[in-house]
């Protein structure tokens, strides 16, 4: 009953609540970007917030950083062919614009 | 199939199926099958995503038109019952690491109830989309648009992928609610303790999951600035 592994330890990381804290603190910071007119930066400001919370759930709430490697291979595949659907689609449709 | 090399599967908590080496291999391979099947998660929603940033580019007044027919404060309390499930989840995983059973049962209700908050809000906020004629087809209409210059047909497009991305999230909300509730069960019979919790884990990645696909849709359909 002893063989447990490393990944069944507690993580040292920050406590959970810190990560909440700063979760709920990017929140209220995505909200008031909202009514700071930004202009064409909102957009690519609330998707850097955005990526930000997911990044700190990824690694403190779901621990991918202390999976083995082959896991994080796995997660990787996901958003990799994501950002090339995204990133050859949006090439397409930019390069429509105005025609 | 009580060999020499029999695990002793079955055999309660912790059991160890016949076809792994250690508890270990057992719980990797359980977290690579999980991982697998968010990967396909993150490409299901991600289609939805590229979708609605293909549309938002082409028509981006119908965006901020259809944005503001949505509620910030609704969504914004959405957010923060969400994020804070996904801390009761947490706090279930690091309880059950400490064999404390009692706490693990209660973290899981939280999560449930919390769950439950943000269907409910959600449903109320359909509600309100059918009650105001938002809701894509032949009664779709904007009694009073902020933008009369703004094709209505475009701002359709608008909700109707607001009603199938929000549609889909709530789905994979309802799904986890009922499988909290087998997993809240099992743990009340004891199932799992400090040795053995990877359906706790593989439960937990799922709602995490589900919570990152929210935290992209909240400012993408209710915060775009006009």
């Amino acid at each position: 009953m002893n063989d447990s592994t490393p990944h069944e330890h507690a993580h040292h990381g920050p406590s959970p609540y810190v990560i909440f804290g700063i979760l709920l603190g990017l929140l209220v910071a995505t909200v008031a970007v909202y009514y700071v007119d930004l202009g064409t930066l909102g957009l690519a400001v609330a998707m850097g917030i955005a990526i930000a919370k997911a990044g700190l759930i990824l690694t403190y709430f779901m621990h991918l950083l202390h999976e083995q490697p082959l896991t994080r291979l796995f997660a990787a595949s996901g958003f990799a062919s994501l950002a090339i659907l995204l990133i050859i689609l949006l090439a397409d449709v930019a390069s429509r614009m105005g025609t | 199939m009580s060999t020499a090399t029999d695990h002793g599967h079955d055999a309660g908590p912790g059991f160890l199926a016949h076809h792994f080496d250690d508890r270990s291999q057992q719980r990797e391979a359980a977290t690579l099958g999980m991982w697998a099947f968010l990967a396909t998660e993150v490409l299901f929603f991600g289609g939805l995503f590229a979708g609605y940033a293909a549309y938002r580019f082409s028509y981006p007044d119908a965006w901020v038109e259809g944005s503001q027919h949505l509620s910030i404060p609704l969504g914004t309390i959405n957010t923060t019952v969400l994020l804070t499930s996904s801390l009761t989840v947490v706090l279930a995983i690091e309880a059950v690491k400490r064999g404390d059973r009692r706490e693990l049962v209660r973290q899981l209700l939280f999560t449930i109830g919390l769950a439950v908050v943000f269907v409910g809000i959600k449903g109320y906020e359909y509600a309100s989309k059918f009650a105001e004629g938002h809701v894509p087809g032949s009664a779709f209409h904007l009694a009073h648009p902020h933008n009369p210059d703004v094709p209505v047909d475009q701002v359709e497009l608008f909700f109707v992928l607001y009603f199938i991305m929000t549609g889909l999230h709530a789905f994979h909300m309802v799904v986890g609610i009922v499988l909290f509730g087998v997993y809240t069960w099992l743990a009340s019979k004891g199932r799992y303790d400090e040795h053995y919790h990877t359906p706790i884990e593989n439960i937990g990645l799922y709602w995490h999951f589900v919570d990152v696909v929210w935290v992209f849709l909240f400012p993408l359909l209710y915060l775009i600035a006009p």
